[in-house]
């Protein structure tokens, strides 16, 4: 047998042609799964094959099912890796521009200060794991796993456009925001677990603001989806093509955007944490690392309120007016989404904390009705043959 | 005007005749010989001396006839051979402050407290017990304030030398 | 009254402890607070963390080095504090101040007044969740830290009064930069209440709360903004003039509302009236001679008798009750906080509270320790 050269074995070929292969569509992360495997796995068993010439490991290295098994790990990889980075690119952002509107530079290391999150997370990561006394050892620890574990999931499932998303569920926008959804009960968990008067009462705070921002929330959405006629998120983008939801739905696109930022527990909705009071709030028992995850998941799920802000209503990854798509669909997702954090950091650059009490009746009686009645327009003009 | 009305702006010479005409020798008027105090001399201060026994009736009579609301301070001294309490009045409408020092045994040292008249004596009658040592009876609540509980001694008595300070 | 049937344990009203350590007590200081649910029962303050023993202090030192020691009663507002003192220190030795010196006190004492108000919005925004208020206010703080500076040397414990006068005379630059300050604060103060009085969050926040009555708050003996906010109409500055308070023409701003938002209104025109009344001592000042003097020449022991002197100090009235037996010491100095009194009011002022509105109603108080405690 001649010398195998090793393009024999790393071949870049199509993944479509894959026979396991799981999407309808191309999929960039699957592809981009795929090529690293075929380039990893491949090299090894040319290798194998260079030692053993002949043998069955090799070929079973870069056989179908093989590839597709590595191919879908690395791509979840590569799916949680750009949500990070996406991520730790909006923590820069708000703490640039908060800097900025408070009169100060914000971040400092790196060029324009875009490393100082990554040298905060070492320092945080380097902190001693300090742990009470007295708390409920397995709510305590599975409380956090889990906030942290459902923001992450949900972060991750959120499409950057057709071809970037890790599955294309029939229902998949309801998927996501039962994941989001799911917070409240580790919130109490957690708060409960401490053993702190200050944490549980700070823990019922927070689930009771975020139970009550959900319905509105739900509501809208629903007036989405029936303007869509899908649960699909790709079916809901594409069905924005010739006008944003924006435009019909402009009360449900304000009402929305004041529910995402109470969602996400962020100021001037952040009574949970509400640092002036209760000190850290929910989160005082939880030091060191435990309070960086938690603050990330907490990004995390700022995130996908505004991910769920951009593909209900301003069209996703398409361009207005009908332009349709683009080369780089990701690319115009993630410069919407860090447009809507833009307005989600000002909110909280200006607008002081609300206190419970009225929190609760902006939730109940004003955004419920408003949302209510969203509703009815889309069901009118939709009847009416408006869209 | 009825007996017990209350005057909303006494000028000096009013509280003075006035409190002339209801206690009489109790209340000793101290004169002010000061040239050149914008106060005095625009008629603003006036200082009683009086006995305590007479001292509670006397607050009344400020707070109720003559209008003076608000108390500024109630203080202590401890003159070695007595102790005394200062108290300071004002009324909102002239701007004047009465000034009422009661003498206080050494062996005897209660004094009836004006935190029922003037709800603002209570953290002062605290603190000059604690730090003096003047038991002001019907308080409602004589404890150390500024100090530790623990405490058992009077740090502002004249007796508790500071380090540093020669003994005698 | 809920209670579990076997033990007879109270279970709904709890004693919460906030402090000592704790973000918004801007100091070391104790509220302990019983609550049921959210709403506050009843409220009692621990002071007395940072008590040294001032006033027994002072019975060591001679009268000229009390300044400096006055100053670090409240450490925000220190002009005021040594200013009292020399005042009675004064009224003792029976002098009566040079006018250059009066109007020089008034523009310190002023410019104190707003440096310390505009420590107290910053505060108050920090307490309500709202950062960029912080950063705004201590931005314009110091530019007025820089005025002190250049009168007398230090940004915050000034010692800059002396008995029989001030220390120096103010520098030749000094008019003029007082008033570029005070121009552009008036204009920069507007940005700050856009972010303020404008955000009905804000307002949401502090109005409705801590409803005080007029005879109340003259009972508790609550001085200061937070009983003009109240409608209680005394300022020392106007109803027993020293230094040159009566030549001098100015509002006091008093609101009959009587909740946290009056108290916190009151306060912030108070500003803009220090703002008024810096600009006409100037004027003033520049009738008078520039050889006149600044200070007289004093003896250093004091005759003895008993002699009191009170100011309005931006927290509130402030008292100084001085026994002196003809030596260098005094034989007694007492000293009268304001917010030691308007502090021991914290059951009055929470009442019918929620726990989320004690930083906004303590705030009102404006808390300095080093005044409470001494």
């Amino acid at each position: 047998m001649g010398y195998d050269s090793i393009l024999n074995w790393v071949t870049f070929d199509n993944p479509v042609n894959n026979a396991f292969y799981p999407f309808e569509v191309y999929n960039v992360p699957y592809d981009i799964g795929a090529k690293l495997w075929e380039l990893l796995g491949g090299t090894i068993a040319w290798l194998i094959n260079l030692l053993i010439p002949g043998n069955g490991l090799s070929t079973w290295l870069v056989s179908d099912a093989v590839v597709n098994a590595f191919a879908i790990i690395l791509m979840v990889v590569v799916i949680f890796a750009v949500g990070f980075i996406v991520n730790l690119t909006m923590i820069w952002q708000e703490r640039k521009v908060m800097g900025r509107g408070m009169d100060r530079r914000g971040t400092k290391i790196g060029p324009l200060g875009y490393l100082q999150c990554l040298g905060d997370g070492l320092k945080t990561f380097m902190k001693e794991n300090v742990v009470p006394k007295s708390i409920d050892k397995k709510i305590y620890w599975w409380a956090l796993a889990l906030i942290i574990g459902t923001a992450v999931l949900a972060a991750c499932m959120i499409p950057l456009s057709d071809r970037w998303f890790i599955m294309d569920y029939h229902a998949g926008i309801l998927m996501v925001y039962a994941l989001f959804a799911l917070a409240p009960f580790f919130i109490l968990g957690a708060s409960w677990a401490q053993n702190n008067k200050y944490s549980m009462m700070a823990g019922f705070r927070a689930a009771e603001l975020m139970i009550s921002y959900e319905i509105p929330m739900l509501i809208l959405m629903t007036a989405v989806i029936l303007q869509t006629g899908s649960f699909n998120i790709n079916s809901i983008v594409n069905a924005q093509s010739e006008m944003w939801f924006m435009v019909p739905q402009i009360i449900g696109f304000f009402t929305f955007f004041v529910c995402a930022v109470a969602e996400s527990e962020r100021s001037p909705f952040d009574l949970a944490e509400a640092e002036s009071e209760l000190v850290e709030g929910w989160q005082t028992e939880y030091a060191g690392m435990k309070w960086g995850l938690i603050m990330l998941g907490d990004y995390f799920r700022g995130y996908v309120c505004c991910g769920l802000i951009v593909i209900l209503y301003m069209g996703g990854w398409l361009l207005p007016f009908g332009y349709g798509g683009t080369a780089v669909p990701e690319l115009v997702f993630l410069a919407k989404i860090f447009a809507v954090f833009f307005f989600f950091i000002m909110a909280r650059l200006a607008i002081p904390r609300v206190r419970i009490d009225q929190i609760l009746n902006v939730g109940w009686k004003v955004l419920m009705p408003l949302s209510v009645i969203n509703l009815l327009l889309v069901v009118v003009m939709q009847t009416g043959g408006l869209i | 005007m009825p007996d017990d009305a209350m005057i909303e702006a006494p000028t000096k010479t009013d509280v003075e005749a006035l409190i002339k005409g209801k206690f009489g020798s109790k209340a000793v008027f101290r004169q002010t010989t000061k040239k050149n105090s914008k106060a005095d001399n625009e008629g603003r201060r006036l200082y009683i001396d009086t006995d305590r026994d007479t001292l509670y009736e006397l607050c009344q009579y400020v707070h109720d006839r003559l209008n003076f609301e608000h108390i500024i301070a109630v203080t202590g001294v401890d003159w070695v051979d007595h102790m005394q309490t200062v108290y300071h009045i004002t009324n909102y409408l002239t701007g004047m402050v009465v000034e009422i020092t009661t003498d206080i045994p050494n062996d005897d040292p209660h004094v009836r407290s004006v935190s029922d008249i003037w709800e603002g004596a209570n953290w002062h009658e605290r603190e000059a017990y604690e730090l003096f040592g003047i038991i002001f009876d019907n308080h409602p609540k004589l404890e150390r304030l500024l100090t530790p509980k623990s405490y058992e001694f009077y740090p502002f008595r004249k007796s508790y030398k500071l380090r540093g300070q020669p003994d005698e | 009254m809920s209670e579990l049937s076997r033990t007879g344990y109270q279970t709904d009203k709890m004693w919460v402890t906030m402090g000592p350590q704790h973000p918004f007590s801007h100091g070391l200081w104790t509220l302990r607070i019983k609550v049921d649910g959210e709403y506050i029962l009843d409220a009692e303050p621990e002071v007395g963390y940072l008590h040294r023993g001032w006033e027994k202090e002072c019975e060591n030192r001679t009268y000229a080095k009390i300044i400096p020691m006055a100053d670090r009663l409240c450490y925000s507002a220190s002009m005021t504090w040594s200013h009292l003192y020399c005042k009675v220190a004064e009224e003792a030795l029976d002098i009566e101040l040079p006018e250059r010196a009066q109007y020089l006190r008034v523009i310190a004492d002023e410019i104190c007044r707003i440096q310390s108000h505009l420590m107290w919005l910053a505060a108050l925004g920090t307490d309500l969740g709202n950062l960029t208020i912080f950063l705004w206010c201590l931005r314009e703080r110091e530019f007025f830290l820089d005025l002190n500076v250049r009168l007398c040397g230090q940004r915050l414990t000034t010692n800059y009064p002396r008995i029989g006068g001030v220390r120096n005379d103010m520098p030749y630059y000094f008019e003029r930069d007082c008033m570029r300050v005070v121009d552009r604060f008036e204009n920069s103060l507007w940005d700050i209440i856009n972010l303020t009085d404008e955000s009905s969050v804000f307002v949401s926040r502090l109005k409705g709360i801590s409803y005080l009555t007029k005879k109340q708050v003259a009972n508790l003996g609550i001085t200061g903004p937070a009983m003009r906010g109240c409608g209680v109409d005394y300022d020392v500055r106007r109803d027993d003039p020293y230094a040159a308070y009566d030549k001098l023409d100015f509002e006091v701003p008093v609101l009959k509302d009587g909740d946290a938002y009056a108290r916190y209104r009151v306060r912030v025109e108070e500003m803009f009236q220090s703002c008024e009344i810096i600009r006409q001592a100037f004027n003033a000042l520049q009738k008078i001679p520039k050889t006149a003097p600044y200070r007289l020449k004093v003896s250093k022991n004091i005759p003895a008798g008993t002699h009191m002197a009170h100011i309005e100090d931006p927290r509130g009235d402030a008292l100084m009750y001085l026994v002196s037996d003809g030596s260098g010491s005094p034989y007694r100095l007492k000293v009268r906080s304001p917010v030691f009194v308007n502090v021991s009011a914290s059951k009055a002022m929470l009442d019918g509270c929620r726990i989320a509105d004690i930083p906004a109603v303590m705030a009102m108080i404006d808390m300095c320790l080093g005044e409470t405690d001494r």
